[in-house]
This record gives C-alpha cells, structure tokens and sequence, in this order.
C-alpha cells in the first residue's frame, strides 16, 4: 500500500444536491477530503452526514453537481472501478448464518475477479494480509456470527482492505459496540491510517471523533458549518450551535486533543465547586 | 483459507466437500434415473437399461425405454432442476428462505393462466406444445411483476417481499378454483390432473422444448451466478464491491420466474421441490448461502425420486406433486432438527 500523503486531494464533491422524493438533503455542497488522514463527519441526527457519506461511495446519486474520485466523475466511472479505488463499510451490514472469516474477507476481492479469474494466487495474498493488518487471522475458520460484535466489525474492515485501496469509507463502524470494543476497532482505524490510508468516517461519538480525527467535518441541516482539526474546530459555542449541546471544552488529560464535557440538566455540581484541573 | 485450482490464467476456489456432496448427489440422480426407466409393467434389468442408453440394447427395450419411458424421466429430471435452481435464486436474491416460487405466488400464478387457458379453449391446449407452455410463462412473469412492484419501496425487503407473495400466491389460488367452478367438466378433468403436478403421458415433443429452454436459462445463470455472490450482504456491500446489483437482480430474477414457468408448463405445479431442494442442498454441502448447481441437481433427485415411488411403491398411481411434498417436508424438518440439536450439544 503507497502512502499518498500530501498528494492532491483524491475525493471531493462540487456543488452536490442529493434528495429524497420532496425532501432536499444535501443542498449544493462542497467539500474536498484530504489525503492521507482520518475525516470525520459529525452532526446531530439527520443533518445529512450518512447521506454525505453515501454520495461520495457512490451509493446515492446526487441530483445535481458531481463527485470527483481521482479527478474522474464518479458517475461516469464503471462501478467495478470505483470499488477497486475505495472501500465500503456500510452501516451494520449483514453476513449469511455460517459464513466463514476467510470467505468473508475473500469477497473482498471480487472487484479484482471475473467468472474465469475466481481466486488467483493474488487474491490468496491479498486476502491474508488483510486478515493478518485486521489482527483477524486466527479467527479466519471461525463464522462470522460467532464473533463479538467488535471482532466482526474488525472482519468487515478486513474485507474492505482485501479490495486492495488505500481510500476507505466507514459508515458509523463503532455503532452498537460498547466503549473497549469502539476503541479497540477505531485504533485499528488508526493503524490503517498510520498504514498509509485515507479514512472517511461518521461517527456519533463526538469524544472518539475529536480523539482520532485529523479533520473534522461538522454538519448541521445539510450544510458544512466547520471543518478543519478538532482543536480548532470543537468550541462550546459551536456544539450549542449545531447540536443544541450544553457543554464545555477541556483539555484531554491523556491526549493532545480537546475534551467535551457535556451540561445536562442535572448530576452538574455548583459552577464554585468544579475542579477541572 | 481456501486453496485455489488454477490452470493458465483460470482460477476457481477448490472446494473438496461442495464437490464431492454434488458429485455424489448427481450419480444417486442418475442411478435413479435409470431406476425409473427400468421399472414399470414391464421391467427391465438394469444391465440392459445401460446397454439401451449407450445403443446397442434389444428392440423391445428400447422401444420401452426410448418411447415410453424416456420422455417422462427427462422432463422429471429437467423440471426438478429448473425448479431447484429457480429456488435457489430467489431465496438468494430476496436472503430468505421461504422465498420460493410456489411462496411468491410465480407458480400458482403461472397455474392459473394455464388453466384458463385450458378452461377456455375448450382443452385445445392441453395437446398444443406451444399453448400451454406459452400460457404458463406468461402467467409466470404477470405475477412476478406484480409481486415485485407491489413490493417495492425503495429497495425489496425480504419479509414484504414473501408476505405479497402469499397473499397473491393465495388469490391466484383462488382463481383456479373459479376457473375451475366454471368450465366444463371434462375441462375441470383435464385441469385438474396438471394441477396436482404430474409427468404422465409426456412426449418427445415437450421434452425438447423443456430442455432447450431450461439449458439456455441455466447457461445465464450460470454466467451471471458470478455476480450474485457478493449480493448476499445485501445491497450496499454488494455496490461497494462493484456489483451493479439493480441489473444482476433483474436478470436473475428473470431467470428464476422463467425457471419456475417452464417447469409448471411441463409439469404443472409441483409443490414443494423449489422451496426444500435448495434448503436442503445448502445443508448437504455445508454452505451459508443455497448452492445453485446442488440445488438444481437435488432437485432432479427429489423429483424423479418422487415420481419412481409415486408409480412403484405407493399404489394408484399417485400424481408425483403429493409425493415430493410428503418427502421434502419431514427431510427438511430433520435436517433443520439435527441442526438445533447440534446447536444445543
């Protein structure tokens, strides 16, 4: 896998309004995504950060305006193309009953494929490097529904690293996983990162995004309304803005980054007695 | 991991049990297949059915076999493969087991136009190569359609998907029997007795069309099958891998409604065989998802199977339809049973 860092920006949108039936979700919007780090786009629910998400993998086809994927419209490219230059994860995708690890992670490979051409001695490689990058390969015999859920959502990254690309698009990848299980597939994320790819991902988890992210994308009704890197981008001001969120921001005690401490109405001591040291 | 068979630039997953579980299913296909044209009225010895098969057996023999017999077990053989492999297909494609033909209404649907046309005719027909068959395939494809777009919303979801098809399955029911309520009685005669699915007095004549029809499906699907494998994760996983899975769908499920209506057409509505044939198939060779050359040929198992005891052991000369659903059922049970208890242990 070749690091691309620094290179020009190899996915972006131009002017995109995507819809469904009367309802405009996206109104023609920009948005370039840097190479060789780790997106996040946030925003409260339904402010268009899956559909964001979903128009640039291709999945939704924008109204008006275009895609860019390695300076090619998207729209124009072969489907087979697009999937041998970014990877999918979709949210919550679903596995037959008994299906194994391997075959699995094997699918991945299936752009690289044709009827006479159904599992070389490339694929064979490919395949067992994802497992092994994934840290998945002891369970490669084991079904897939056996696993934990974190162990399975490490098996769905895994096949879309097998589609052999360095630009990997994840639909809400923590979602129902608890907390060591969200940390523990988000710095597998991060390794991959490290690895060398471009990572685009939603998430709601608005502490694990400022943690991981090195551009963040914040949404609000269909629009941008900041991007840039957590430290600059997160303020009080702006989670009350877009998400209606009491909260104040701290330094995080264990990393460089900004920590957001929500306000709720109760459980908060008098303003006197808090020691946020 | 799997390991690969390659030859040149040609490259397959080596599969040894898959290989194996069909290989042996197709050789108890054949071994009942010659079974079946051995053993009526008139029996022959299995020696000689071999000799007959490759030419060189007595005329009488091969009288019986060639004329009489033959016609029957081909198109016994064909319809149950076109009916496992047309299951195959839609419970692949809807990722639901009960999604079957017979469930979706495609069959009952193809029933009922055929009986109209009977009822209708006046019996014409029946006798006709082209009528029925035509008929059937058409009503086939009418009720496919309108399951599928009454299904529909933004996308097909599996659950929907079947609960449309019962209940159009059921009226298409319902009108055969107005059909039938009807016509003339020697109509309502001639109806019924395709309607219990059956393979008696079949000629040459069918045995062509059936086979030339279902050996062109069975080649697309056999090509396009590619295609379909990523398209178990459903429908964003299936695009994200380079799958336009909107037309792979489309041709598939084509496939899978013409499958079923040539197999109505030849032998009326069969019960059972394409709902179990993959069901079981899938559990036989241990795969996650129904195989579709296993299907297709446990299909022809089940169904000649059926008919051999229909004629043979049971008295009467039942029709096979009641068979293949008196044995598909409590073996799909079993094998569902061994596999709680697996579960369990």
């Amino acid at each position: 896998m070749t690091a691309l860092r620094n290179d020009a920006a190899r996915l972006g949108a131009e002017g995109v309004t995507v819809g469904y039936a009367d309802r405009v979700v996206l109104d023609n919007l920009d948005v370039t995504i840097p190479t060789g780090v780790i997106t996040t786009v946030i925003g409260p629910n339904g402010c268009g950060k899956s559909t964001l998400l979903r128009t640039l993998s291709r999945l939704l086809k924008p109204r008006q305006g275009t895609v860019l994927l390695d300076g090619h419209d998207i729209a124009r490219l072969k489907t087979k193309d697009v999937a041998k230059r970014m990877g999918l994860l979709p949210q919550m995708p679903i596995a037959p009953e008994g299906l194994t690890v391997a075959d699995l992670v094997a699918r991945g490979r299936h752009p690289h494929q044709s009827w006479v051409r159904q599992w070389s001695s490339d694929d064979a490689d490919v395949v067992a490097e994802a497992l092994r990058m994934t840290g998945v390969a002891d369970l490669a015999h084991r079904p897939v529904d056996s696993l934990s859920g974190g162990q399975r959502q490490r098996v769905w990254i895994s096949m879309t690293l097998a589609q052999g690309t360095d630009l990997l698009l994840l639909d809400e990848p923590t979602t129902y996983l608890d907390l060591a299980h969200a940390i523990d597939v988000i710095d597998l994320v991060d390794d991959l990162h490290e690895g060398g790819c471009t990572v685009v991902m939603v998430l709601h988890d608005l502490n694990l995004a400022v943690r991981y992210s090195d551009n963040l994308i914040v949404m609000k009704s269909g629009s941008i309304v900041a991007q840039g890197h957590p430290s600059e981008v997160i303020t009080s001001e702006l989670l009350l803005d877009t998400f209606g969120l009491q909260a104040r921001v701290i330094d995080d005690p264990v990393s460089e980054r900004p920590l957001i401490v929500p306000i709720g109405r109760t459980h908060v001591v008098p303003k006197s007695d808090q020691n946020l040291g | 991991m799997h390991p690969g068979v390659r030859v040149g630039g040609w490259s397959w997953v080596w599969r040894p049990w898959v290989v194996l579980v069909t290989l042996v299913l197709a050789v108890a296909t054949f071994l009942v297949f010659c079974v079946s044209i051995a053993v009526g009225d008139f029996t022959i010895e299995l020696p000689a059915v071999f000799r007959t098969l490759i030419g060189q057996g007595e005329r009488v023999d091969e009288f019986v076999i060639m004329d009489l017999r033959m016609p029957r077990a081909l198109v016994g053989l064909v319809v149950g493969l076109a009916l496992g492999i047309s299951g195959a297909l839609t419970q692949s494609i809807a990722r639901n087991a009960l999604a079957s033909p017979d469930v979706l209404g495609i069959t009952f649907g193809a029933s009922a136009t055929a009986v109209f046309v009977v009822t209708a005719s006046g019996g014409a027909a029946v006798s006709s190569a082209i009528g029925l068959p035509a008929a059937a395939l058409t009503g086939g494809l009418l009720t496919a359609l309108l399951v599928y777009f009454l299904a529909w919303r933004r996308g097909i979801d599996g659950f929907r998907l079947i609960l449309i098809g019962v209940s159009v399955s059921a009226a298409m029911q319902a009108v055969t029997t107005w059909l039938l309520a009807l016509a003339d009685i020697r109509d309502v005669a001639r109806a019924q007795a395709w309607l219990v699915g059956s393979l008696d007095s079949r000629s040459w004549n069918e045995v062509w069309t059936t086979l030339w029809v279902t050996a062109a499906l069975v080649l697309v699907v056999v090509v396009v099958s590619f295609q379909l494998r990523p398209m178990h994760f459903g429908d964003d996983v299936a695009a994200g891998l380079g799958v336009r899975y909107g037309a792979v769908r489309a041709v598939l499920l084509l496939c899978a409604v013409l499958l079923a209506g040539v197999a109505v057409s030849a032998a009326g509505p069969v019960p059972f065989v394409a709902l179990v044939a993959p069901q079981i198939a899938m559990r036989l060779v241990r795969s996650p998802v129904p195989p579709l050359l296993a299907s297709g040929v446990f299909g022809a198992l089940l169904l000649i199977g059926s008919d051999l005891i229909a004629r043979v052991v049971l008295p009467n000369d039942l029709p096979v339809g009641i068979v293949t659903a008196i044995i598909g059922g409590p073996f799909l049970v079993y094998l569902l049973v061994r596999a709680n208890v697996k579960r369990a242990a």
